[in-house]
């Protein structure tokens, strides 16, 4: 169901855009050979080249391009064999030369697609309008100190990836969506870690609302929203806000604006207020970027499966569902992890494991995967010892709990804990016959046809058992001795 | 002792008949007399200069001397060298010292040279007269014969060439967006090669123009620019406008001569203004070629006489915003204000010259929306037809001699009311650099004044040896040996 | 084309630098002076012309991707005119 607002002269659309800028992950910057690490004390990942010293010149670092060509083939993108790099100027203290290194003309990555999913299990597909490499600014802190600004350099001139969706978004439920998408992309290609805490994925988020057939209005970009949950809300409270200028009669100016995520609201940003005039032009320090088609051909041919393809894999050779294939793809961890349990095994059961009982220990944990207390072998093993009987499906969920918390195998689970299923019809009978004299009434019911008392002396015979019966010879017993 | 070439410097420090303290010194003791009158250096660097000088006798001595131990050079202030103050000829980088060496002056070093000072130019290299430095105007060391009136140098490279010219430097380093070695070389009687663009590497000369802009040397001779750019020139990675290419033997291709060479005369620099006796020793300078050996053949560049009015679009767009990083945060002056914006307006307006200031505003106007295609993608396109005039009339010829300047040397204060007027010195030497192809100057002769005039050979891009050699005919030819009447062991 | 002192003075604010309004007439006169001088590239037929960058065309070279450069903050911050701790200082900025 499409998401429109209602307002008081009818229903609105909304449209949005999306310029997503992503660090490339490389060790050194984009034009220099300084350190590109989160964290570092200020100043101390600056060479004389991103501090704009005078005749100081960029050398532009190959693994940049490299990762740029790589999430544009990610991206099913135009890779545009020549590129070029031109000027954007401004004056900002965190910007040392006065103009920001970009492409602007000739992009690197031309036209591109993202799929994305959304809750009700339907998908769209989001046209990327292009990517381009470029470099970040400076830091600028503005509360170190009572009358100045301080600015630490360390981030200028970090590589950057701009990649600029189409129009096509309709609701912060799609930009959620296709943010959440694009950083999987990402990480499955190891081209930017899309840390929002941190700053390595950063949303613009351009808004327009209309009435439906309408042309677009004005839009306004809300800058630097750094997490899915605040492009959401961005989104909505920017539309809203834009209905209620429209509806009042009022005109939406197109501006730069910022996403106050404490009061939930956009505000203009005071320090883009003058109208801007970047003066591109090519960079004359840097000549033409020229790709070789083989090289880029190699780079197409390395690269890993992503989410799109896995997914597709997952349901087809794993038989599992849209949804479940999408959850377990998301993060290529997990769909590593997955697989590494699944291979070999009830797929379908290693699925509902990972999902259900792996993911809840992680979120209360507070762990990642990658660091998670219990292995893929681990829960494979385990998923080994139900199919061979050597524990029962009830049993299972304390085995999995306690490799959860004590990191131990499977086994030696089992073995100390004395957990393996019994299948002595001795040991099955002894219980079943305790459990019908202690409950000579619930027979008599049951016998009167109560039918459904069967479920109950199941349960009592297990708990007898403390739950270590062999469930089918359990049933089998108490059919035989009710009967 | 200040008779000496470059080349005769350098076989008299190796015969050790003389040392590079004494050099050195004698040098020294030329810049503390002159230089209070020509103003060619900023910043002499006498203890840096014997320091290095030292060095270089210890090499000698040693027999481990670099091609150029023992020579003291002037170093254009547009190159970065690491502790001694560099300031562009501008205020705004009157209190910079930068912490590192550019890659020509440290190439200058690695083969042994000494460093004098840093030389005086027009600020951030804008300018044609060297009126425009922050540190005060560079006097010439000619004047008219009976004429005492103070003349400019030219420019940018005014220091170097007035300091190569009064002796108070061996050599200099010096550099050329549109002309600013060439036409100070012309101007003080010296020569001066722009080399192809790539040649030298940029990497820590404060940027004017960075597609034009490129390092060369001035020289006494010839022979004297061709040692000093084998050692200036060779691929930097840290450029990447620098050509990877070897460095020829530059000093071999002086004695090559021009037996058989097509010299191209291009018919569209003969304009109606050329002063007769400037058109005279053109001709004069074809026919030496001819009696050498070369033939001399008319070539048509039909564009090159909008060389200039491109080039003043390019040269300030990009000068508009390589400077725009002189903002007062990092280095180089500030002034305060009450906000940001007013700290940036008040650093910049009071930092920058009029001259350089003019240019900045034009180079933003022309970039800017509405305006970037019919200026700046208008040159381009102009640009481009400049560089095929020449690539086609190089299919014919070897090289191509024109005159350098369209006058010799003019008083100071001379064409300061009119930017345009000034503009025109660089007439001849503009369409060269906008194509990045090389160009030398020759002294070939003296006005009727006593000024000297220059010649200029262009060459096809990488070709540096052809220029060379038939620069090097030229000046045998025209046994050029007037000397300015203010001059060290003059 | 000719430049208006409302240009000279949008103009002088992009590239941020201070004009006194006594400064704007003889400006404005000398960058219309050499604008008017410019025009004559108007006479230039570049139909079809691809623009030239600069002098020398190749392709760009890549370097390698190694920390090389850095580690130098009190290199880096020598020069400043001012500094609070291992930061630039500005006059405070409000965004
Ligand atoms: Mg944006
Ligand atoms: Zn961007």
């Amino acid at each position: 169901m499409a998401y429109v607002i209602e307002g008081s002269t009818g229903a609105w659309e909304v449209v949005i855009g999306l310029e997503v800028h992503a660090q490339i992950i490389s060790a050194s910057k984009l034009f220099s050979g300084a350190a590109t690490a989160f964290g570092a004390e200020p100043n101390t990942q600056v060479s004389f080249v991103d501090a704009a010293f005078p005749g100081m010149l960029p050398v532009i670092n190959r693994v940049c391009v490299a990762q740029a060509v790589r999430t544009g083939l990610g991206l099913r993108a135009h890779i545009n064999l020549v590129s070029r790099f031109d000027r954007k100027n401004y004056f900002y203290p965190d910007l040392p030369p006065g103009y920001q290194i970009s492409q602007f003309a000739h992009p690197i990555v031309g036209a591109g697609v993202i799929e994305i999913e959304l809750a009700d299990g339907s998908t769209r597909s989001i046209g990327v309008t292009r990517l381009h490499m470029e470099q970040d600014a400076g830091k600028s802190l503005h509360d170190q100190h009572p009358g100045k600004s301080c600015i630490d350099l360390n981030r200028a001139g970090v590589a950057l990836m701009e990649i600029v969706s189409e129009p096509d978004l309709r609701s912060p439920e799609e930009a959620g969506a296709y943010v959440r998408k694009l950083r999987s992309i990402l990480r499955y290609l190891g081209t930017c870690d899309g840390n929002m805490e941190e700053g390595s994925l950063r949303a613009d988020v351009n808004v327009s609302v209309r009435k439906h057939g309408e042309p677009y209005r004005t839009r306004c970009e809300v800058k630097n929203v750094n997490s899915i949950r605040f492009v959401m809300l961005a989104v909505e409270a920017e539309a809203m806000r834009q209905v209620a200028v429209w509806e009042a009669g009022g005109t939406v100016q197109q501006e730069t604006r910022l996403f106050d995520s404490g009061r939930g609201v956009t505000r203009p940003m005071r320090s883009k207020e003058d109208a801007h005039d970047y003066r591109y032009f090519p960079d004359p320090d840097l000549f033409p970027l020229v790709l070789d088609e083989d090289w880029v051909e190699q780079l197409r041919r390395a690269l890993p499966e992503l989410p799109d393809e896995k997914r597709a894999r997952f349901m087809r050779d794993y038989g599992l569902s849209a949804y479940d294939a999408g959850v377990l793809v998301a993060e290529q961890a997990t769909a590593l992890y997955f697989e590494a349990v699944a291979r070999g095994r009830d797929a379908k059961q290693a699925a509902n494991w990972v999902t259900g009982d792996l993911f809840a220990t992680l979120n209360r944990s507070g762990r990642t995967i990658e660091d998670s207390p219990v292995s893929a072998a681990s829960l494979g093993r385990m998923l080994d010892l139900v199919a061979d009987g050597t524990i029962n499906g009830r049993i299972a969920k304390d085995v999995f709990d306690a490799m959860a918390e004590t990191g131990l195998a499977p086994d030696a689970i089992v073995q100390q804990r004395g957990l393996r299923q019994v299948t002595d019809t001795g040991a099955i009978d002894a219980a079943v016959a305790a459990v019908l004299a202690a409950n000579p009434d619930k027979v008599a019911e049951f016998r009167g046809g109560k039918d459904k008392l069967f479920g109950f002396f199941v349960g009592q015979v297990m708990r007898e058992m403390r739950g270590k019966g062999n469930p089918g010879l359990v049933n089998e017993a108490l059919k035989q001795a009710l009967t | 002792m200040f008779a000496l070439t470059l080349a005769g410097a350098r076989a008299a420090l190796r015969a050790r008949q003389v040392s590079a303290r004494e050099l050195t010194d004698a040098y020294l003791g030329a810049i503390e007399a002159l230089n209070p009158r020509l103003n060619a250096y900023i910043t002499p660097t006498p203890e840096l200069a014997r320091r290095q000088a030292d060095a270089a006798d210890a090499a000698l001595a040693r027999g481990e001397a670099g091609p150029l131990a023992g020579i003291p050079l002037a170093i254009k202030d547009l190159f970065c060298t690491a502790g001694v103050r560099t300031t562009a000829g501008s205020r705004i980088l009157a209190p910079f010292v930068p912490p590192y060496e550019s890659t020509v002056t440290a190439n200058l070093l690695r083969d042994g040279a000494v460093f004098l000072g840093k030389a005086n130019l027009d600020e951030f290299a804008m300018g044609s007269s060297n009126m425009t430095s922050a540190f005060g105007p560079v006097t010439s060391p000619w004047t008219r014969t009976g004429d005492a009136a103070p003349l400019v140098p030219g420019g940018s490279s005014g220091g170097s060439a007035a300091a190569v010219a009064a002796r108070l430097a061996l050599g200099a380093t010096a550099t050329d967006t549109g002309g600013s070695i060439r036409q100070p070389a012309s101007f003080c009687g010296v020569a001066g090669i722009k080399p192809t663009y790539g040649r030298c590497s940029r990497w820590g000369i404060v940027a004017f123009a960075s597609s034009l802009d490129q390092a060369g040397p001035l020289a006494r001779t010839v022979e004297d620019c061709a040692i000093l750019l084998g050692s200036m020139a060779g691929h930097d990675p840290k450029d990447s406008t620098s050509a990877d290419r070897p460095v020829p033997d530059f000093a071999a291709a002086c004695r090559r001569g021009v037996r058989g060479l097509r010299i191209g005369v291009p018919r569209e620099y003969r304009s109606d203004g050329m002063p007769p006796e400037i058109e005279a020793l053109w001709q004069q300078g074809l026919a030496w070629l001819r009696a050498a050996g070369a033939e001399t053949v008319d070539v048509s560049l039909p564009h090159t006489k909008y060389g200039l009015a491109t080039y003043y679009i390019v040269a300030p767009a990009e000068a508009s915003s390589n400077l725009a990083r002189y903002d007062g945060v990092r280095f180089g002056a500030r002034s305060e204000g009450g906000d940001l914006l007013e700290m940036y307006e008040n650093t910049r307006a009071e930092g920058f010259g009029a001259e350089v200031r003019r240019r900045i505003l034009i180079g933003t106007y022309v970039l800017s929306a509405g305006y970037y295609d019919a200026y700046y993608l208008r040159a381009q396109k102009v640009r481009a037809l400049i560089l095929r005039d020449f690539t086609e009339a190089f299919h014919n010829v070897d090289a191509l001699l024109t005159p350098t300047a369209p006058s010799a040397a003019f008083p100071q204060g001379e064409r300061m009311d009119d930017p345009v007027k000034m503009y025109l010195n660089d007439v001849f030497t503009v369409p060269a650099s906008m194509s990045g192809i090389p160009g030398l100057s020759v002294p070939a002769g003296l006005d009727a004044r006593g000024l000297p005039l220059g010649l200029q050979v262009l060459g096809k891009p990488f070709d540096e040896e052809t220029v060379f050699a038939v620069g090097a005919a030229l000046e045998r030819a025209a046994g050029f040996a007037a000397l300015p009447a203010l001059r060290a062991g003059g | 084309m000719s430049l208006d002192p409302v240009t000279v003075r949008r103009i002088a604010k992009l590239a941020r630098i201070r004009v006194e309004d006594s400064q704007v007439p003889r400006l404005q006169a000398e960058l219309n002076g050499i604008l008017g001088w410019i025009e004559q590239l108007n006479e230039v037929d570049v139909d079809g012309v691809e623009p030239l960058t600069g002098g020398a065309q190749m392709a760009l070279r890549l370097r390698e991707d190694a920390v090389t450069d850095g580690g130098i903050p009190e290199q880096v911050l020598a020069n400043a005119p001012d500094r609070a701790g291992d930061f630039f200082a500005v006059p405070k900025v409000v965004e």
